[in-house]
């Protein structure tokens, strides 16, 4: 009984502590923007001109106020979703978010069902 | 029963990736930011090439039809496709607006000065950032822009012959 | 003169395939115990065959024959006469021929293996296996020929693109293509399981071997690919999320599952249906992964020159596989009834094979998505690494917690009551952790309950095999490594990812910069003539005035001639504690190098890590039992 009040007490210390994180909303960004003009690379890992000058954009829109929803949404009308790493959730991606967890349910009902059998 | 269920979804499933592979072979996979045509102008506010005074929105006219241009002095195929901005000059109905992007102002006016000046505004973007107003990421690229600031034509790379049949027919409509 | 002898050789190798294939089926009919001798001896014949053709490519590509258009393609003269030979296999068509000499190997041993015990089952794996060589033959002669003659034959050869140029790279088609390919053994041995009404545990028994071979070099195949990809492309990452590593990466789930859930078969005699489509869906994905890298419908970061119709033909094969496989399958007459206790072994190994095939979905579904939205909605969408971290990253918790426990439970039922050092391993993985957090630098949850999960899985592996070790069974000793292995990988990964630092500056030379209490001084710029490149040299002096090191970095660009390219190289000083990282690159116009320098704490115990993880397979490959 001792140890669980430790291993409970352990666990929220770290959530407390993990609300310090560190957020970095810049290179958050970067990274999941793709630079259109290389091979599969994103902004923050290009040496690109186009790179460079996005970042600029970027931290130009950072610092008028504006939110990483409204950068995404800008950059996405001019250049299309494909300049998104992360798709954003919609109609047409909502097959891509969600069945990898419909494969997981799905995958460990299977097992349950022959763990039930014993019962019968 | 359950397991033919699994039956038609699995093959069902796999038919239809199959098919979609298929499709996909004969698609064009080239990456184009034409996505951006039907949409309305940003607000934007571009200095002059030669002066500080500030080229905005607002001053887009209603009566015209509009062409950004965006080159630089350092962009050979620029060069290719002055002519055809040359001869779209004698057009009346378009108002051409040249933005000189990422470029040094004395090599920008020595190539107007050798090969003509076809633009009725010329603007510079040094950084390149106000260019990703209208999703530029490589010149030169053009934009056509309609009486009521639409955009209705987005051309990549050079503009060649059949760009200036097509910009003619556009801004000569009705 | 060499083409000729090359399509001799290839169109005896079909040759060859056609008969064993005829032979097999005739042998099948009938109703004698025996193999006929003469398949022994034409499976034999196609492997030196088909072995002889691929040694020949090499010859040429050594001796620089450019009457072949592979060759003149793909080689040049003043090129190190290790990378002529990684030069065979850096194209398309040397690739293919690899291809098939991996797949008549592995035909040849498992037949070898097996043709003395089981006539119909060794026979029948025979015939499938040379269906699909025959099928790639037929691509390799019609489509791909590495033996295409050029006339008139050039005077010098267009160059291997430089940044493949790399010792890393020159291994690692050959170590994964052991691995994937390699997997069609098992295609055809599970096809033959079916049509032989074979014993699940004889056929458990027959592909387990060849299950953790090709794991293994698949997993080395990985891991040496990303090694490269972290020193040669320069962005400081290891893994980028990219469409052909994704392919590299869907058979290796299927592997890992089926690596695992064999054992459950082999041992028991249960899963034989799951075990059977794992061991289809392997080879399938494998080619499905071919599919997409080479016909050139994704982009990605390492292109193939494209042809649509090899894609088509590619295409072709894959569907025709697919529907011949759910035609066997669904005919098969396999009764697996069985029941598993919550806490067992089958029942752990299950849960392994869960999370695989979440993995598996994951990236699978990532890395097609966006050609179906292409196709269906005319939406070019980009799926990267922020969504797979998203999605997977959690489900790492329960998949480590899952396999710190499961080597220990016993099959069939156990009586679990060592909740108590449970308890006390995840009260230590928690300590550790806080120090962690508490000593360097704050990270978010869910790095947070990954670091003490992997914490519980290495902590619990090790207290596992100091118990075991006084039993003195050694038995365990592959699964030890692998398990901690991949915890250990896990942690570190983990840690490296919330502790790593970053910065990008331009800087002339003779500058210096300080951020922080780091101190980046550009020194001197050197220009040299290489062997088969010119290089401009940076000399970049790093100084941390806190932790006290002074460190030198050479950072290189490199102007190649043929053909026509420039690399950018990184200077990395690496040590137990981390790797410095620097590259620079030119900016047009100006004097100013854009130079980005990182800290990646670890990095050499992530590849550690990742080696302790595969030699694990490695070495129950070879242990008896």
């Amino acid at each position: 009984m001792k140890n669980k009040f430790i291993i409970i007490f352990l666990c929220i210390f770290s959530i407390e502590l993990s609300a310090a994180e560190i957020n970095n909303l810049e290179s958050k960004i970067f990274k999941n923007l793709r630079c259109i003009v290389c091979q599969g690379q994103s902004i923050a890992e290009s040496n690109s001109d186009f790179a460079q000058t996005i970042k600029i954009v970027v931290r130009d829109k950072i610092d008028q106020g504006d939110n990483e929803k409204e950068i995404y949404k800008f950059l996405a009308e001019k250049y299309g979703e494909w300049i998104i790493y992360k798709p954003k959730f919609n109609y047409i991606n909502s097959l891509l978010w969600f069945s990898p967890y419909i494969v997981l349910v799905f995958g460990g009902l299977l097992i349950l069902k022959y763990l039930r059998r014993k019962k019968n | 029963m359950k397991i033919s269920f699994l039956k038609i979804i699995s093959i069902s499933l796999v038919v239809f990736a199959l098919i979609v592979f298929f499709l996909a072979l004969n698609i064009d996979k080239r990456y184009s930011t034409e996505k951006i045509v039907g949409k309305n102008v940003d607000n934007f506010e571009i200095i002059f090439l030669n002066n500080d005074a500030v080229f905005k929105k607002q001053d887009l006219t209603n009566d015209k039809y509009h062409l950004i241009n965006i080159w630089a002095s350092w962009c050979l195929p620029c060069r290719k496709e002055h002519p055809i901005l040359m001869r779209l000059k004698k057009e009346n109905n378009l108002i051409i607006v040249g933005i000189n992007f990422k470029d040094k102002k004395l090599n920008a006016n020595d190539f107007l000065r050798e090969l003509g000046n076809p633009y009725d505004f010329s603007l510079s973007d040094k950084d390149g950032t106000k260019s990703i107003l209208f999703g530029v990421y490589g010149i030169p690229e053009s934009i056509l822009i309609d009486k009521k600031h639409k955009i209705i034509n987005k051309f990549i790379g050079p503009l060649n012959v059949k760009d200036y049949e097509d910009i003619l027919q556009l801004v000569n409509e009705k | 003169m060499l083409s000729n002898l090359g399509n001799i050789l290839l169109f005896g190798s079909t040759f060859v395939t056609l008969s064993i294939i005829y032979f097999a089926y005739q042998n099948l009919k009938e109703k004698n115990i025996i193999i006929r001798k003469n398949i022994v001896y034409l499976s034999f014949f196609q492997i030196t065959l088909i072995i002889a053709s691929f040694l020949l490519l090499i010859f040429a590509f050594i001796f620089s024959d450019f009457s072949l258009l592979a060759v003149y393609q793909n080689s040049h003269t003043a090129k190190p006469v290790f990378y002529k030979i990684a030069g065979v296999w850096g194209n398309h068509e040397g690739s293919l021929l690899l291809w098939v000499n991996i797949m008549v190997i592995f035909s040849f041993l498992f037949f070898l293996f097996n043709y003395k015990f089981n006539k119909s089952f060794s026979l029948y794996t025979l015939l499938v296996q040379n269906i699909l060589i025959l099928g790639f033959l037929m691509f390799l002669i019609s489509n791909s020929n590495p033996f295409f003659k050029i006339l008139p034959v050039p005077l010098e050869g267009l160059g291997l693109n430089p940044i493949l140029q790399d010792p890393a790279l020159a291994i690692h088609p050959p170590l994964l293509y052991l691995g994937f390919v390699g997997s069609s053994i098992y295609f055809s041995a599970a096809m033959a399981a079916i049509l032989s009404n074979s014993n699940g545990k004889n056929f458990a028994s027959s592909i387990r071997i060849w299950v953790l071979i090709s794991w293994s070099f698949q997993s080395l195949g990985i891991i040496v690919g990303s090694i490269w990809a972290y020193y040669e492309l320069g962005w400081g990452g290891f893994w980028f999320w990219d469409p052909v590593e994704n392919a590299s990466l869907i058979p290796w789930f299927c592997m890992t599952a089926l690596a695992h859930s064999v054992l459950v078969l082999e041992k028991r005699g249960y899963l034989y249906n799951w075990v059977l489509i794992l061991s289809i869906i392997t080879f399938i994905s494998s080619v499905t992964g071919t599919f997409l890298v080479r016909s050139g419908i994704l982009n990605s970061v390492h292109t193939f020159a494209n042809d649509p119709a090899r894609g088509m033909y590619i295409l072709v094969f894959l569907s025709l596989m697919i529907f011949f496989s759910f035609v066997i399958f669904f005919k098969r007459k396999i009764n697996d009834d069985f029941y598993l206790e919550l806490i067992s072994k089958e029942t752990f190994i299950l849960s392994n094979n869960w999370f695989m095939m979440f993995y598996l979905a994951t990236v699978f579904i990532g890395t097609i998505y966006p050609i179906f939205t292409q196709v269906l909605y005319d939406t070019k969408i980009s799926v990267g690494p922020p969504f797979y971290n998203s999605v997977i990253a959690p489900i790492i918790i329960p998949f480590l917690i899952m396999m710190a426990i499961g080597p220990k439970i016993s099959w069939i039922k156990q009586k679990y009551n060592d909740f108590k050092s449970l308890v006390l391993i995840l009260i230590l993985s928690c300590i550790i952790n806080f120090l962690i957090f508490f000593f360097f630098k704050s990270y978010n949850l869910l790095s947070n309950l990954i670091i003490i999960s992997s914490l519980f899985l290495i902590i619990h592996s090790l207290k596992d095999f100091i118990i075991n070790s006084k039993t003195k069974s050694y038995y365990n000793l592959p699964s030890f490594l692998s398990h901690t292995g991949f915890g250990i990988l896990m942690l570190f990964i983990m840690l490296n990812h919330n502790f790593s630092k970053e910065y990008d500056l331009n800087i002339k030379v003779g500058e210096t910069k300080k951020i922080n209490n780091i101190e980046i001084n550009f020194k001197d710029l050197k220009i040299e003539k290489r062997e088969n490149y010119n290089v401009v040299i940076g000399n970049f002096n790093i100084l941390d005035s806190k932790k006290n090191y002074q460190k030198n970095l050479n950072p290189e660009i490199r102007i190649y001639n043929n053909p026509q390219t420039l690399t950018f190289e990184s200077a990395i000083k690496t040590n137990l504690q981390q790797d410095l990282y620097l590259t620079m690159s030119n900016i047009d116009g100006s004097d100013f190098y854009n130079v980005k320098f990182q800290i990646k704490p670890f990095m050499l115990w992530i590849w550690f890590a990742a080696f302790l993880t595969a030699s694990g397979g490695l070495l129950r490959t070879f242990l008896k039992k």
